[in-house]
């Protein structure tokens, strides 16, 4: 819905959800693109955000355990629900059942609300006036939120609003994003000298805070 | 055209991402640094284009309705309600404050 608004076609719409599927990287792109983003510029935003699913997929590929031949099939799947859910189940078949069940039940309801989002979209015309605008922005929020666990998780993200609105004014559109993912490696490098003065206690304190984050 | 471009090389690229997780063997990508790296990807990424979205109105910043819409959903969130909830949240306040001439 948010993309039909954003001057996408019902086509093109449809689509993004059938053959991206993961969630944050279709919005960023609508978003990119919206904004009169280069379309490379766009998709390069889109895909830096779809990196994570493959770590996912290196955890769900030891407990899934699944044949070559089914592997390319099973791929289009591997996102955070999916993941979640396989993670969360006691036995290999009850992975492979979790997985499945989620990965296929997801997908056809994801196309279906973008089709009827779609849609609707059409009907109701200036979707600004309805404040669909808004929905996007909130998205990433609701996906974000979940992620700042920690200081280290805070600052990259402080960093990245800093630099993605400073950069807004001087730069060709989607490029204040992409330069924006620097404050990740920004932040953990500025950590990492800390970490270097500051003796191997504080170490061993880091390791641990990194539990949390496997268990995604 | 160039929306097509762009839909194509992402779905390429996000199909890859996710096929490399599953065929790549285990050893490569755990190396602590890249896990990490990987983790903040997003949170950076995210942090920028909810502000960009919320704050920007072609190449200037803007303090508008979307505002007051971002602020319902952080509450919605705090009170940990459920993802389309917090969605409608942001909806329903940007249109209510614009309705009011916001």
């Amino acid at each position: 819905m948010t993309s039909a608004g954003s001057g996408l076609t019902l086509l093109q719409t449809c689509a993004l959800s059938l053959l991206v599927f993961t969630g944050a990287s279709q919005f960023a792109l609508v978003g990119a693109l919206a904004a009169g983003g280069n379309p490379l510029a766009a998709a390069a935003g889109a895909f830096f955000l779809g990196v994570r699913n493959a770590f996912y997929g290196l955890r769900l590929s030891q407990l899934l355990a699944l044949p070559r031949a089914v592997r390319p099939f099973a791929a289009q799947w591997v996102i955070d629900e999916t993941t979640a859910v396989a993670l969360a189940q006691p036995t290999r078949r009850a992975t492979r059942i979790g997985f499945t069940v989620t990965g296929l039940s997801l997908y056809v309801l994801w196309n279906l609300t973008t089709l009827l989002g779609a849609l609707g979209a059409q009907a109701i015309g200036d979707t600004d006036a309805w404040g669909l605008d808004a929905a996007g922005p909130a998205v990433f929020l609701a996906l974000l939120a979940p992620m700042l666990r920690t200081g280290t998780e805070r600052a990259v993200a402080g960093l990245a609003v800093l630099l993605g609105l400073g950069l807004l004014p001087v730069l060709p559109a989607g490029v204040p994003v992409l330069l924006a993912a620097l404050a990740a490696p920004a932040v953990l490098f500025l950590e990492g000298r800390r970490r270097g003065t500051s003796g191997t206690s504080s170490d061993h304190a880091h390791e641990n805070n990194d539990v949390p984050e496997e268990d995604r | 055209m160039n929306t097509w471009i762009a839909i194509g090389a992402t779905a390429v690229g996000c199909y890859a991402v996710k096929l490399a997780g599953l065929l790549v063997p285990a050893g490569a990508l755990e190396k602590p640094l890249v896990r990490r790296l990987a983790a903040l990807l997003p949170v950076a990424l995210l942090a920028a284009l909810t502000a960009q979205q919320t704050f920007a109105d072609g190449h200037t910043l803007v303090l508008d309705a979307r505002f007051a819409g971002l602020g319902a959903a952080a509450v919605a969130l705090v009170l940990r309600a459920p993802f389309l909830l917090v969605v409608a949240a942001a909806v329903l306040v940007t249109a209510g404050v614009r309705a009011m001439g916001g």
